[in-house]
């Protein structure tokens, strides 16, 4: 399925040529990397697909988002070389891929991130426990108002609880659900359900009302990030590179590259790199935490 | 030339057999095997990424395209008829035809474009006017896809009232009645199935609408109570969540179940406003 990589003397012929339309002969024969998923890691995969392309000129990554679920739904599909993932891949993924014929999939953990839980800048909570954020979110949980958290936020009308959530492909949102009621819990109906994770971050930033949550690389000073507490009760961790890092924090987890088994050829390069200290940097820099 | 023409012609029949035959074979196997058919239509809970328990209600969804469309249509009406009313009957020459060509121009804006209004226009407003929680609701929505309506409305309405015989003016102004007595109470009457099907042309076009109501009614799976509470359309939830599923899949194919719904809706609406004309031409 991978394209073949064109072989070295022929790029040189063509270089040394520099007949227009030799190189662009070769240009057709550049190795194209399909990279697919998760809108969490969809900035720091176009980064590193922008960086690669000056350390491998001959190589072309496409990065497109979508989804967690979009990405490995196109893995599965043949569609794709490299799926971004924010979640696990389930085991019904793993099923789908065995009946389509197709090698086991391998996860790459590529960064690690901290599920922030984003408030109002107005909002004056300072801690929320699990048990309080399932009690919002979670199906059956009775949390509706501020008032019913112990807190009062200036500007909100009836002081009402502003569900942001993510459409249901996100792998942020698959996380954070099991994250806060388990594998078999759901959400409550009725929350606002974005697109992506800056539409959360800007509907947050102008709504008192609203409690959302992305991945760490979206936070910004417009917003609060809320320390969130393993359980009623004890001391609360501030989401950082660091407290993701050594899972101190509650909500932290790993971000993942998947390929149609063990990587070969173009895409085992580009996942090296991506996990030596030149792709880890971008990682940083993208506001995410590098892994190691 | 004349083949290409014919051909042409029944092309559009051929498109529309074979969308809906995509469509529906794509979701037969749901609804046939799948679909607890009471379930589908009379429960709000959507929750078709559940690990645990998979529910595909889609009363939720239902009751909000029906509540924005209802809510776009108490604003389109009034305004789509109001408009037609005074471009046809209390306006000519230069006006006439520079409001003619605005309307137009109304319909030719993009739909992402209406959205963002809603998204970042309407949203801090209705905040702020009515002390709302938040601004992304069928009020929202309503009154985007209100006005996204108006120009089908408009010039169809204006249509109509063109096609009734100017004897009818001439005899209504003759036995002493004002300008305003003779819409109402003759050109209204007398073109009264064209303003229907004016009217119900904008509607279908309301609930066909998917990416300015994904923008801007919130997207939150809940039967509203009030048009300040946020809802989820049945096109905005084909948008939303096609993209994700495996192909083949159960979401996949309640999806395509949803078109099937959402297919018979506009397919319900477009028949009457078509009777309707049919009616009145045959007279």
């Amino acid at each position: 399925m991978m394209p073949i990589i064109p072989g070295k003397p022929r790029y040189l012929l063509c270089a040394a040529l520099i007949v227009l339309a030799a190189c662009s002969s070769s240009n057709s024969d550049r190795t194209v990397l399909q990279n697919k998923g998760s809108d969490t890691l969809v900035n720091v995969a176009q980064a590193w697909a922008e960086n690669y392309s000056r350390v491998k000129p001959d190589v072309a990554v496409v990065v497109s988002g979508g989804g967690s679920g979009t990405g490995i739904a196109a893995l599965i599909n043949g569609k794709v070389d490299i799926a971004n993932a924010s979640r696990e891949m389930k085991s019904e993924e793993h099923e789908s891929m065995k009946k389509n014929g197709l090698k086991a999939a391998v996860q790459h953990t590529v960064a690690r991130d901290a599920i922030v839980v984003f408030v109002h800048k107005n909002n004056p909570a300072a801690q929320l426990s699990i048990q309080q954020l399932a009690c919002v979110y979670g199906e059956g949980g009775q949390c509706s108002t501020w008032t019913d958290l112990g807190i009062e936020v200036p500007g909100c009308a009836k002081q009402e609880i502003i569900r942001i959530s993510r459409q249901s492909n996100s792998g942020t949102y698959v996380f954070f659900r099991e994250a806060l009621l388990g594998k078999t819990g759901d959400f409550k109906l009725g929350s606002r359900d974005m697109q992506g994770s800056k539409d959360v971050v800007d509907l947050v930033t102008h709504t008192p009302c609203a409690i959302g949550f992305s991945g760490m690389g979206y936070g910004n000073e417009k917003l609060k990030s809320v320390c969130v507490a393993a359980n009623d009760g004890e001391a609360c961790v501030t989401p950082t590179a660091e407290t993701a890092a050594s899972g101190a924090y509650p909500l932290a987890r790993g971000l993942y590259m998947y390929t149609i088994g063990e990587a070969k050829g173009a895409a085992k390069d580009y996942l090296d790199w991506i996990l030596s200290p030149a792709g880890q940097a971008i990682v940083a820099q993208s506001g995410f935490v590098p892994v190691n | 030339m004349e083949f290409a023409i014919k051909a042409s012609g029944f092309s559009a029949i051929f498109f529309v057999f074979a969308i809906f035959f995509f469509v529906f074979s794509t979701a037969s196997e749901f609804i046939f095997e799948k679909m607890d058919f009471v379930e589908f239509l009379t429960s709000p809970e959507w929750y078709p990424t559940s690990l645990s328990n998979k529910r595909y209600g889609t009363l939720a969804l239902l009751a909000g395209t029906v509540s924005v469309t209802g809510l776009a249509m108490l604003i389109a009406v009034p305004l789509g008829l109001g408009s037609a009313l005074f471009i046809s009957e209390f306006t000519s020459g230069v006006v006439k035809e520079g409001l003619k060509i605005t309307i137009e121009l109304l319909a030719a804006i993009p739909s992402v474009v209406w959205g963002f209004i809603g998204l970042a226009v309407m949203n801090p407003l209705i905040i702020e006017v009515f002390d709302a929680p938040i601004g992304l609701n069928v009020l929202n929505g309503g009154i985007i896809l209100g006005l996204m309506s108006v120009p089908i409305m408009t010039t169809i309405a204006e249509d109509a009232l063109k096609a009734v015989p100017d004897s009818y003016r001439e005899a209504s102004l003759a036995l002493g009645a004002t300008r305003w007595q003779t819409a109402h109470k003759v050109l209204f009457p007398a073109a009264r199935s064209g303003l229907l099907a004016a009217v119900l042309l904008g509607v279908g076009r309301a609930i066909g609408e998917t990416m300015a109501v994904l923008m801007a009614t919130g997207h939150a799976v809940q039967i509203p109570g009030s048009p300040l509470d946020s809802v989820r359309t049945l096109t905005a939830t084909i948008a939303a969540e096609l993209g994700e599923t495996a192909a083949g899949s159960d979401h996949y194919q309640a999806l395509f179940a949803v078109g099937v719904l959402l297919f018979l809706l506009t397919f319900g609406v477009n028949l009457a406003a078509d009777l309707i004309v049919r009616g009145r031409s045959a007279r």
